[in-house]
């Protein structure tokens, strides 16, 4: 490590102000930084500081996604080999999920950090951490077969006008997964919902077995076909069509685990979206005047994006509510309204997307009357004070 | 013992090199320093030049805009050095001590409950041992004019490595009481004392009269008197309360013993770096190289801390004891690369977080060094202030109020019932590495400015 920390110090000064590469500043920062803590001290206020960074949160994410994204790889060749009525091996299964699966993940890492690079560099900044999450996220709540450079456009739409508009990292409204894929879901929709997008190579149609529906249990349950859906062991397990990373809720559920053991994700707005989701799913059980409506409510929580727009989405702490009490009534709404969305609105199978991105523009009004809650509270007693 | 307010949020860091209970009598250093800089917004106007003998009790400058707030010299001798800094600003006053008897200005030995409170006043004035009482809001030296609605002390400190009062304040049990008799002439209100419920009091403490006790128990900052002020008796707006610090409570009471300033008291020696840990009986400001000659680790670079490792002053060897400070802590520097250390296991890192596996060995102690551990960054997490700072107050939103300057904002989220020390634990977990305690001391002074 001694050679490799020379030569950093050695080639170092290139990139810093007068040098030749004073362009690449931020780039450079970005790779030596993650290479090395730097030797930063403590210059006023505390002396000692604790060993967590912005680093070591992300990259704990990203930990916590990779079983959905290994699940998600095998899924689409099992999705796959099911279509061709052919059985194949794990590894030939995984293999061609990791083919299909490796190219999103590359298209949107590559595209979303240049831009972060680019934008970190012009305003003189170091390059935020953010971007490592966002970027596996992207590829887990797509359909397999998005084309490429739809995918490159929506992060790119995305990383602009969701996050660095609004100054980068921290401070943007919106998640900006989310945001790429209500941009792709607007944009395209005929490569965003139907029947063929969900399985690879489905809509070209070469050696598809007969009478094959690549449906998802969302759109059955759309359709009223309730006898097609899939059994709540598949649904839970995760061997059914839908977004790369979406269908096995046990993969979620095992980054749900690490994200709260670990502290990273607020666990009350995991438990909260669950909760909002079996009220409104209990709610519609009561009045259940369609089929859609008899499905149980516990159902849901398994079906479409729920679970990981509960997890990885909801949760995310720029976007979520700030307080502790407001991440009790954010997350509850989540789940109460991606629910009201899916089965009361038909132009939307999926709710989860919309109901995130909609309380993200209310987060930061759930906080302002917890905070106004404490004012007053702070207020009432100094009046009381001030009589005495 | 009455009833025990349980603090639940807040973070004891554990830090190897705690003080033994031995206690080393120091001989009187060779310079002591008195620093303007300890005092939050002071504008020094110097009363000496460099040249002038003075006695233990003579002024060596006051303050520009109360000139009847005087800060005194701890020892006698002749002032040798002014230290300034960026602007002419005035850093220490030192004065080279001699040797023999020292000499003492006089004030004039008298019960307190024979004195009105216009002479207590004076008396503490005069002799510089007003500074020891400070005000909330803000923190800064009491403004003698106020009558506070109560006067708060809390008697343990809670913060890392921190002394034991308990066993600094044995056999000062007379000063103590003479302390707070002159204390309660200063107040309508009451004396409060917060005391740790987690095992019996010193005496100086437990047969304290003329004082209310008040039980503690739970993590720091347990033992800051700003948490404790909030969970007695909370500061609204246009209320003034005001603290002292028990070591501090026991100068006050010698000066209405004796007549003199006589700035003994019992300071521990703590850290990592300390080879042998222990508490010392030395004079406020004396010499920093007095106390840790031979008795600190030269292998590695060392950081000298004048106070505890989240809220102290960072001093040379030169340097001086600070005059609030109970305490000398030394750590290592973290002026050194770590590879990949963001994503190590980290068995030998603390943190409020459970991402280190050090979370799985409980009773760990830690040589933390001073390394930042990240770049600085937007709030991204959130809810980690929070679980630090036992106070019904929103951290975050108030230090964005601040550093949005927004003076009515400041005002609602409670900028009145903290300073630095109640919010420092919020800046050692932030894992942004913003520099909270001193975005507060800047509201704060915003504050000040506006409102006066």
């Amino acid at each position: 490590m001694k050679a490799l920390r020379n030569y950093i110090d050695k080639i170092k000064p290139n990139f810093q102000k007068g040098g030749r590469f004073e362009m690449f500043e931020s780039t450079f920062e970005a790779f030596e930084t993650f290479l090395f803590v730097p030797n930063t001290v403590t210059t006023k206020g505390s002396h000692i500081r604790d060993s967590i960074d912005l680093k070591r949160t992300m990259i704990f994410v990203v930990i916590a996604l990779l079983p959905t994204m290994l699940f998600g790889m095998w899924n689409v060749g099992y999705q796959h080999s099911l279509s061709i009525g052919e059985t194949w091996s794990l590894w030939e299964t995984f293999w061609y999920g990791f083919l299909k699966v490796l190219p999103l993940i590359v298209v949107s890492y590559g595209v979303g950090l240049s831009i972060e690079f680019a934008f970190a560099q012009s305003r003189g900044h170091e390059v935020n951490e953010g971007f490592l999450v966002s970027g596996l996220l992207i590829p887990l709540i797509v359909p397999v077969d998005v084309p490429l450079w739809m995918l490159a456009i929506a992060v790119a739409f995305a990383v602009i006008i969701g996050k660095e508009v609004f100054g980068g990292t921290g401070y943007n409204v919106f998640n900006p997964a989310l945001l790429a894929r209500a941009f792709l879901f607007f944009a395209y929709p005929s490569h965003m919902s139907g029947d063929k997008v969900w399985i690879a190579d489905l809509a070209n149609g070469q050696g598809i077995v007969d009478g094959f529906s690549g449906a998802t249990p969302l759109a059955n349950a759309a359709a009223y076909q309730m006898d097609k859906l899939p059994s709540a062991y598949d649904m839970f397990m995760g061997f059914i069509p839908g977004s790369v990373g979406e269908t096995s809720t046990l993969a979620i559920l095992i980054g749900a685990a690490f994200l709260i053991i670990t502290g990273i994700g607020s666990w009350k707005i995991m438990v909260s979206v669950f909760g909002g989701g079996l009220a409104a799913g209990l709610l519609f059980n009561t009045f259940a005047v369609n089929p859609y409506m008899e499905i149980p409510a516990w159902q849901h929580l398994i079906m479409g994006g729920f679970a990981f727009g509960a997890v990885f989405m909801a949760t995310d702490p720029v976007t979520a509510s700030h307080t502790e009490k407001g991440k009790w009534i954010y997350g509850f709404l989540v789940g109460f309204l991606a629910l009201l969305v899916r089965v009361l609105n038909p132009a939307y199978p999926e709710g989860m997307m919309l109901a995130i991105l909609l309380m993200n523009a209310f987060a930061p009004l759930i906080d302002y009357y917890v905070v106004e809650a404490n004012i007053r509270r702070r207020m009432k007693r100094a009046q009381k004070v001030a009589k005495s | 013992m009455s009833k025990v307010i349980k603090i639940k949020r807040g973070l004891n860091i554990p830090l190897k090199g705690s003080a033994e209970k031995v206690l080393v009598r120091l001989d009187k250093a060779e310079y002591y320093g008195v620093k303007p800089i300890d005092f939050p917004g002071l504008v020094p106007k110097l009363d000496v030049k460099v040249g002038d003998r003075v006695k233990a009790g003579s002024p060596l400058f006051h303050d520009k805009y109360n000139p009847e707030i005087v800060f005194t010299s701890p020892i006698n001798g002749e002032v040798v050095e002014v230290r300034r800094g960026e602007r002419r600003t005035i850093l220490e006053v030192v004065v080279k001590t001699e040797n023999g008897e020292t000499e003492y200005e006089e004030f004039g030995a008298a019960s307190p409950d024979s004195l009105s409170r216009d002479d207590v006043v004076e008396k503490l004035l005069k002799s510089g041992l007003w500074p020891y009482i400070k005000q909330r809001p803000y923190g800064i030296v009491a403004n003698p004019n106020d009558n506070p609605k109560a006067i708060f002390i809390s008697c343990f400190d809670t913060s890392p490595l921190a002394p034991d009062l308990d066993f600094a304040v044995q056999g000062e049990e007379e000063a103590f009481q003479v302390g707070i008799d002159a204390l309660r002439k200063l107040t309508t209100g009451a004396i409060h004392l917060g005391l740790n419920a987690d095992y019996p009091p010193a005496n100086a403490f437990l047969k304290a009269k003329g004082v209310e006790h008040h039980y503690f128990t739970g993590p720091h900052p347990a033992g800051n008197v700003g948490i404790q002020i909030h969970h007695i008796d909370p500061i609204a707006k246009g209320e003034v309360v005001w603290t002292i610090n028990p070591l501090d409570v026991i100068i006050i009471g010698r000066l209405f013993l004796k007549g003199i300033y006589d700035a003994t008291k019992v300071i521990a020696l703590a850290g990592s770096e300390v080879i042998k840990p222990r508490y010392y009986k030395l004079i406020s400001g004396a010499n920093i190289d007095s106390v840790v000659k031979d008795n600190i680790n030269t292998d590695t670079d060392v950081r000298i801390i004048s106070g505890n490792v989240l809220t102290g002053t960072r001093v040379d060897k030169n340097g001086f004891v600070g005059f609030y400070d109970n305490m000398i802590s030394v750590i290592p520097e973290g002026n050194k690369y770590e590879f990949m250390g963001w994503i190590a296991p980290g068995v030998n890192k603390h943190s409020a977080s459970r991402t280190f596996l050090s979370k799985l060995i409980p009773g760990k102690k830690f040589r933390l060094n001073t390394n930042m551990h990240g770049g600085h960054r937007a709030y991204v997490l959130t809810g980690q202030y929070e679980k630090v700072l036992p106070m019904d107050i929103y951290p975050v939103h108030l230090i964005k109020a601040i550093l949005a300057n927004d003076i009515d904002k400041m005002e609602q989220l409670g900028i009145y019932e903290v300073v630095e020390e109640d919010m420092a634990l919020c800046e050692y977990v932030c894992a942004s590495k913003t520099e909270v305690q001193a975005i507060l001391r800047n509201g704060i002074n915003t504050m000040i400015k506006e409102l006066s």
